[in-house]
């Protein structure tokens, strides 16, 4: 890599979150909640919203930019862009991309957002209603197999039958969301705990995947504000550094017709080293983790990929013990994740990963200098985010 | 019970249809012959699968189609209990398999395995490709599409 990094010289100032809603509930329409998301950010850093130059966001955010800029009455839209890629793949790289046009000066105050309202738009977990298809569905969908949950349950057969993982992993990353997500008011399912016997009574959506292995759908909004690490300090709240950022997938991870030249993978191998490198952290320094659930098996691969365990330890370190906080060894998904606190494409998980630099998180972990995100396992392309704080710089 | 029509799915369901580019028609003109084709390099005779407009290990231009030789092997599978389509309503349980041609490098097929829904599927077991033809409607032309069988 060597000297182009953006290690320390890009912090995070404030972040904001409209309520979350279970899908289709938002009183509001979509464009509403980001505009709201985006005002409690500058809220929470005490910044003046006219301030805010650019804009990233992706999995075909609907939102556009120089929409909001006129909404918020900008001066001078410098940065518009989006990560290409559906799901939550993207929501660590929309960090990278305002991090990194920040740290190169294409931007002085840059907006990472994402909106959802299902009521206004549509589902994600449906099958299309189409007489045809044509591409790659043609080769899938006639066999019914449409849904995000169908497209992923064959990696986690394929990864049990490769390295002796089982259900119990699943069920752990499942279990440890829920118990979060009772100490956050914020979460869809604060008051709605999980016990392991509820999620061995849930039914199968699509085997291995069990109900509660599924992540919401919801609405509402989340917005992050990123300016330089030199201006950082002058803002209402303790800034959080960004430390390093990867995006991408690995060799034909888009191929067609589940052709990917290793399939049993969340597509973190190649991603989460490069993110480690630019941050100059250790698996082993990271004091927390926020792993984007769209299904658990793709956390167990997440986790494993990211270096937290490995394939022959991973049955015995993925236990609702070691995942949880404050006590556990690699506390997990500590506001709910998208499971049980909201499915806003994971970018409340980036959210969290601040609040726990902060010392603000509802599941604190004590003494949190390194907080990593990994976002949207088994998509292409994925990313990951790491952040910190000023002692690590 | 799962499964109560001809077709090893509920009717309704979206029917595939050659690219609007051309990239796969001889793909699903074959299939309504009953001939399962892979696609194939005429420059340096590798396969690939989904198929593409060039070749992804020499980049040429000129792919062609082989027909498949030999058996599948199921390198993947799942059981799909929750309908997400309106015509899989009364056809849950039903299973996916990915499918690996050994003859062809291991590219990976998408298919259905025939039979009970709540066999017990070995990775590695050994299948074979069976045709199943739709006669279309006033929206959809004939179709056919690509199931498997394990090899008793």
């Amino acid at each position: 890599m060597g000297n182009r990094t953006m290690r320390g010289e890009v912090a995070i100032i404030g972040v904001g979150e409209t309520t979350y809603y279970k899908r289709g509930r938002s009183p509001d329409p979509e464009f509403k909640l980001v505009i709201e998301a985006i005002l409690k950010a500058s809220a929470d850093a005490g910044i003046d919203p006219r301030e805010i130059d650019g804009f990233a966001s992706y999995s075909n955010d609907r939102n556009d930019p120089s929409r909001i800029a006129a909404a918020l009455d900008i001066k001078d839209l410098r940065f518009s862009n989006m990560e290409w890629g559906g799901g939550g793949g993207g929501g660590s790289a929309a960090c990278a991309h305002a991090a990194s046009a920040v740290a190169t000066g294409l931007a002085d105050t840059v907006v990472v957002f994402r909106g959802l309202a299902q009521g206004q738009f549509g589902r994600f977990g449906q099958g299309a209603r189409v007489p045809h298809v044509r591409g790659d569905q043609a080769y899938t969908a006639p066999y019914g197999l449409m849904s995000p949950a169908q497209s992923f349950a064959m990696r986690i057969h394929r990864l049990y039958e490769d390295h002796g993982i089982t259900q119990d992993t699943l069920k752990a990353c499942s279990l440890a969301s829920y118990h979060h997500a009772q100490n956050n008011p914020r979460a869809v399912m604060y008051g709605r705990p999980l016990t392991p016997e509820d999620y061995d009574a849930s039914r199968w959506i699509v085997e291995p995947f069990h109900l509660f292995d599924c992540c919401q759908e919801n609405d509402g909004a989340a917005a992050m504000i990123f300016v330089s690490a030199d201006r950082a300090k002058d803002y209402a709240k303790t800034p959080v550094y960004f430390l390093g950022g990867a995006v991408g997938s690995g060799n034909r991870a888009g191929s067609g017709s589940h052709n990917a030249t290793d399939y049993a993978t969340s597509n973190f191998k190649t991603v989460a080293p490069r993110m480690y490198d630019m941050a100059q952290v250790k698996p082993e320094e990271v004091d927390v983790a926020q792993v984007y659930e769209n299904f658990t098996g793709g956390v167990v691969m997440s986790i494993i990929e990211h270096g937290l365990t490995t394939y022959e330890e991973a049955n015995e370190f993925i236990t609702f013990e070691n995942l949880t906080a404050p006590n556990g060894k690699m506390p997990i998904n500590t506001s709910g994740g998208n499971l049980a606190e909201c499915y806003m494409h994971g970018l409340e998980l980036n959210i969290e990963a601040v609040r726990q630099v902060r010392g603000e998180s509802c599941n604190q972990v004590d003494d949190v200098n390194v907080s990593l995100v990994a976002s949207g396992p088994m998509v292409t392309p994925v990313s990951d985010m790491i952040v910190g704080s000023e002692a690590v710089l | 019970m799962a499964n109560p029509g001809a077709y090893y799915l509920g009717e309704g369901m979206p029917a595939p249809a050659p690219a609007i580019d051309g990239l796969d028609t001889e793909y699903w003109e074959a299939v309504k012959r009953h001939e399962l084709l892979v696609q194939n390099c005429n420059t340096c005779d590798r396969p690939q699968f989904g198929p593409e407009w060039n070749c992804h290990r020499c980049h040429s231009f000129d792919l062609g189609w082989k027909p498949v030789e030999g058996n599948g092997r199921i390198y993947s599978w799942e059981r799909v209990w929750h309908p997400v389509h309106p015509a899989l309503q009364d056809s849950c349980p039903y299973l996916v398999v990915l499918v690996e041609l050994p003859n062809h490098e291991n590219v990976r097929m998408v298919g259905n395995l025939v039979g009970d829904p709540m066999q017990t599927v070995e990775i590695g077991a050994e299948v074979q490709p069976v045709f199943e033809d739709h006669e279309g409607s006033d929206e959809v032309d004939p179709f056919t599409l690509v199931h498997w069988e394990v090899v008793e």
